[in-house]
Order: C-alpha cells, then sequence, then structure tokens
C-alpha cells in the first residue's frame, strides 16, 4: 500500500514539471512584445524596459525556463503588475474562498447525487426513475454561468432570501454552491443509479434480502458500500470540471478565489498572476485526483493488488 | 423527449445558422425607444439594453456557435484521432511522447486552459476556435490510442503486414473503420463541450467582440439587467441549454444506434 502511495506520487512530478513549462510558454503565446501588451504601447522605453528586466524577457529562452522552474520550487511567483505585491501573497488571501466554494459544491453534489441515484435505481423503470434521470440530464445541460444568474435571480431578487454576491456569511455560500455543484450531481447521480443497478444483481445482495434484513439495509449498507467504489474515481475526474467551473462562477458572485482572479488577471493583462493562478489550480487537481487514486486503492484492495507486479 | 424532438432542434440550429446571412436580419440596428422592451408581437423575443432585438441576435449567435462547434469538431476529431491512431500503433518513444502530452492537457482542469489561451491570445473568433481545439484534441486522441491498443493483434491486422501493406494503409484501411464509430460518437458529445465552451469564453468575454453576437456574451450583458428585464438573459440561455440538451440526447441515441459499449477502455 505505501508502495502504491509513493508510486502514484512520484507520478506527479514530470506531469507536474510539464505544467510549469507550458505554463511558462503561455506568456511568449501573446502575440507581439508581452511587455508592450501588458504596459501599452504609450508607455515610457524605461518603464518598459524595467518590466522587461523584471520579467527576464531579455534573457535567452532557456535561461528564463530555467529561472522561472527555480522560481517556482522557492514558492517564488514573481509580483503582480498591477499590484506591485508577490504573488504568493495573493493566492494565499484568495485560497481559502476557493476552497470554501469547492467544498460546499462537491457536498451540495453528493448530497443531491446520491439520494437521486439510489432512489432512481430502486424504483427502477418508474416514474421516479424517469423523474430522477430526466433532472439529471436537465442539470448536465445547464451551463454554469446561465444557472448562476438564475438562481440569482430566483434566491436572491425574488425571494430576497440570499445575497446577490460577495463572500459574507454562509448564506453567500448557498448559491454559488448550487451553482458549482448541480452539473456535478448530476453526472453523479446517473453513476450511483447504474452502478447501483449493477451491484444489486449480485448474490450477496440475494444472501442479505434472504437473511431477512430490511430493504434498506440491504440497499445502504450492503449495495451501496460496493456501488460508490466508481463513483468515487468519476468524482476525482470531476472535480477538473468543478475547478474549472470555479473559474466561471466566481466570476458571477465575485466571489473572491483563484478563479475570480484568473479571470480579473486576464481583463488587467497582469500575465503572471494569470500563470500563477493556473498553475496552483492545476496543481490542486493533480493532488487531489493521485490522493482519489490512493483513496480508491485503500478502499479496494483489488486495485494494488493489480498494479504491484 | 420523443425521439425525433432532439434531432428536430439540431437541425433548426444548424439550418438556421447555415442560412442567416440570407435572413432579413439586422441584429446591430439600435431602436433607442425599445431599449429593454419586453416580448410583443413583431417581436417575439423584445429588445436587448442598447435596443436591439433579441430574436436577430439569438440567430447570429446560433451561428456563431455553429460555426465554432462544426470548426472545433472536426479539426479535433482529425487531429487527435491521427495522433491516438499513430501513438498506439508505432508505439516506442512516440506513444510515450504522446501520452506525456494527453496527460498534460488533461492535468488542466477542464475549460481552464482554454480560458487562459483565449486571454493570452486575445479575444476574436478563430482564437477561440483555436484555444478550445488545443484542447479539445485530447479526448480524441485517447479514445482512438485505446482502441487501436486493442486492435493491433488482431488477425487481420497482422495478416495486412505480413502482406506487406503500408502502415499508412493499414491505419487508414484496417484500423480506421473499426474505431470509428465510437469516434463519432465521442465527437457528437464534442459538440455539446465545444458549444458550452464557446458561450463561457464569450460570457467572460475572451471569445466573440462586439458588436457581434454569442449566446455566452448575451447572457454576460443581460445579467446587468436582470432586475429589470428577465427576458434579456432568459432568451439566450433558454436556447443554449435546448440545443446542448438535444446534442446530448442526439449522441445518446447515436451510441445506442451504433451499439457502441459505454465502457469501452477506462485507462490504458
Amino acid at each position: 500500500m505505501m508502495l502504491y502511495l509513493l508510486r502514484r506520487l512520484a507520478a506527479v512530478i514530470p506531469i507536474m514539471f510539464g505544467l510549469a513549462c507550458l505554463v511558462f510558454f503561455l506568456l511568449h503565446l501573446i502575440p507581439g512584445d508581452p511587455v508592450e501588451v501588458m504596459l501599452g504601447e504609450a508607455a515610457h522605453p524605461a518603464e518598459k524596459e524595467a518590466l522587461r528586466r523584471a520579467l527576464g524577457l531579455h534573457l535567452p529562452l532557456h535561461t528564463q525556463l530555467w529561472h522561472y522552474v527555480q522560481g517556482l520550487v522557492m514558492f517564488d511567483f514573481g509580483t503582480s503588475i498591477f499590484s506591485g505585491r508577490p504573488i504568493l501573497d495573493i493566492l494565499l488571501e484568495r485560497l481559502p474562498a476557493t476552497i470554501e466554494l469547492g467544498v460546499a459544491a462537491l457536498a451540495v453534489a453528493v448530497m443531491m447525487a446520491v439520494p437521486f441515484g439510489v432512489l432512481a435505481a430502486v424504483r427502477h423503470k418508474t416514474v421516479i426513475d424517469f423523474g430522477a434521470m430526466g433532472f439529471s440530464l436537465l442539470g448536465m445541460s445547464i451551463p454554469n454561468f446561465w444557472l448562476g444568474p438564475l438562481l440569482i435571480l430566483i434566491g436572491a431578487v425574488w425571494l430576497g432570501w440570499f445575497p446577490v454576491s460577495g463572500r459574507e456569511g454562509w448564506r453567500s455560500l448557498i448559491l454559488p454552491a448550487l451553482t458549482l455543484g448541480v452539473s456535478m450531481a448530476a453526472i453523479l447521480s446517473r453513476m450511483v443509479r447504474s452502478s447501483l443497478l449493477e451491484v444489486i444483481r449480485e448474490d450477496y445482495i440475494r444472501t442479505a434480502r434472504a437473511k431477512g434484513l430490511a430493504e434498506w439495509t440491504v440497499i445502504v449498507r450492503h449495495g451501496l458500500r460496493t456501488a460508490l467504489l466508481p463513483v468515487l474515481t468519476l468524482l476525482g475526474l470531476q472535480l477538473g470540471a468543478l475547478l474549472s467551473g470555479a473559474v466561471i462562477t466566481e466570476t458571477i458572485f465575485a466571489w473572491p478565489g483563484i478563479g475570480s482572479l484568473t479571470v480579473e488577471a486576464i481583463q488587467r493583462r497582469d500575465y503572471p498572476v494569470v500563470q500563477a493562478a493556473v498553475l496552483w489550480i492545476s496543481f490542486l487537481y493533480v493532488v487531489v485526483n493521485a490522493f482519489t487514486d490512493v483513496l480508491y486503492a485503500w478502499l479496494d484492495p483489488r486495485v494494488r493488488t493489480e498494479e504491484s507486479p | 423527449m420523443r425521439s425525433w424532438v432532439p434531432l428536430a432542434i439540431v437541425l433548426v440550429w444548424g439550418g438556421v445558422a447555415i442560412v442567416a446571412p440570407l435572413l432579413p436580419l439586422d441584429p446591430d440596428r439600435i431602436e433607442l425607444s425599445s431599449i429593454l422592451a419586453g416580448p410583443s408581437a413583431h417581436h417575439w423575443l423584445g429588445f436587448d439594453e442598447l435596443g436591439r432585438s433579441i430574436g436577430d441576435r439569438l440567430i447570429i449567435g446560433a451561428r456563431t456557435s455553429f460555426v465554432v462547434a462544426v470548426c472545433v469538431v472536426s479539426a479535433t476529431l482529425l487531429v487527435g484521432s491521427a495522433i491516438g491512431i499513430g501513438a498506439a500503433y508505432w508505439g516506442g518513444w512516440i506513444d510515450r511522447f504522446v501520452v506525456w502530452a494527453i496527460d498534460l492537457v488533461l492535468a488542466f482542469p477542464g475549460l481552464l486552459l482554454a480560458i487562459v489561451l483565449a486571454g493570452m491570445l486575445g479575444p476574436g473568433i478563430d482564437n477561440v476556435v483555436l484555444a478550445l481545439s488545443c484542447v479539445g484534441w485530447v479526448g480524441y486522441a485517447r479514445l482512438a490510442r485505446a482502441q487501436v491498443l486493442m486492435l493491433k493483434h488482431r488477425e487481420h491486422v497482422v495478416a495486412a503486414r505480413a502482406l506487406g501493406a503500408t502502415p499508412t494503409r493499414i491505419m487508414w484501411q484496417h484500423l480506421l473503420p473499426l474505431i470509428s464509430a465510437p469516434l463519432l460518437v465521442e465527437a457528437s458529445f464534442g459538440v455539446a463541450g465545444v458549444i458550452v465552451g464557446e458561450a463561457g469564453l464569450s460570457f467572460l468575454g475572451l471569445g466573440v467582440q462586439p458588436p457581434s453576437a454569442s449566446w455566452g456574451s448575451m447572457i454576460r450583458d443581460g445579467t446587468r439587467y436582470m432586475l429589470v428585464a428577465p427576458h434579456v438573459v432568459l432568451a439566450p440561455g433558454l436556447a443554449l441549454m435546448l440545443v446542448v440538451l438535444a446534442v446530448n440526447l442526439l449522441g445518446d441515441q447515436l451510441r445506442d444506434w451504433l451499439d457502441v459499449k459505454t465502457k469501452t477502455v477506462i485507462k490504458a
């Protein structure tokens, strides 16, 4: 198990290095001179030269890359062109909000998906099943940048229950978490349903029933426990959609996280901040995915025995 | 939903998008007297915050999403499958490099890479296509690679190689036909992803630039006036959701029809 954990975590390193390189080259994708794009053509030549030197753009490309990766290892992400503050400080300031939103959305997704999926599977091919799956299809097709404004309209404007935007108190968390969690709930509920449908045909479920256990005990204690394993993998993969969805959702609700920081930085042409924010979100995703795999191996011994030679 | 409804919705979307230039539309005409006016007999969908007809702009938006979807899906399907087939067929360092590149792109969660690429390249429809394509090829490459890995030791492939067929011929004639069904199903779902992607980029202001219309930018502009005129944001959102829903349902139907197993290959 320990070996599996180490191997899975070691696989993260080349991906992180690749990510860093790719993100470094993003700056060079900007058409024309990045310094001119950031400061505007009218900027003073001395000012341009200063920024060029600060970003190290006067050095050869491989030296720049080396400095960049070196900086990353030392947690030095450079300084923001817009505010002049160290980027690490800005990111650390914004990180809690993103994690809070992500966890809340995940909770929304799981709390919606499991009951929906279980109900649909238990009442297979009934109105409840079709209803739940229709709802899930709807949830999968509604883009979060439309769902968000819609929820604001209903929950904040018409009902007046929640604030329109910002991050103050638990009330302000509800609408963004719903916006972000619904599409994930839709996908997960389908997975819970199909996975549970497969499991409840197994022999040990028949045994459990034959023992005279209550139907709900059979479903929850015996069925759901096995059925949730593949759901866990999907959960890890869906986290990507969640994180990139956070970019849009945070922007809609003016939620002060890394996602909205990315969009603000793009609009201000503060490219070092864009690079760092993207890198952080991707690192978060890669690490969480690795941990999902490890958790999966821990829960299902078959995975790690297959993996070891 | 009845089985022909999704097809009808997609056909209307595509049809309207194709004939849009021939229609008597005036998406940029400003009528100051009807700013944010609600739906009426003449203008079913009302007017936006500048007094432009929402119906006309919705059609132009349909064209935008259709053009982007067709360009991105055809480009990524072609390039992605070619890369995936080649990697699996030749194996060795080519395969290792392709797998690494795929993992790398997948390490960016969802649309994030496209958002940043579009942000760096600057706004405009061509950059939207480029950004979404850079992200989109991965799915096809991974699928094609996994499929070819399963197929390349089949007898007919071995026989073709023994008969001296060139790699190109084997890939084109003996492998591609066998994997085209799952690739097509993947592409049909890809259309939905690209539609949402384009609208999302435009929503963030990184896509199509004004005065041209996209459903995403219409939603963004509409949200500012949501309190006084909800119809401005409801119309493009509903259109977007209906088309995405229809494309997803159509993809489901196509999968059943072509009899592609859902769980083809999980990870190679």
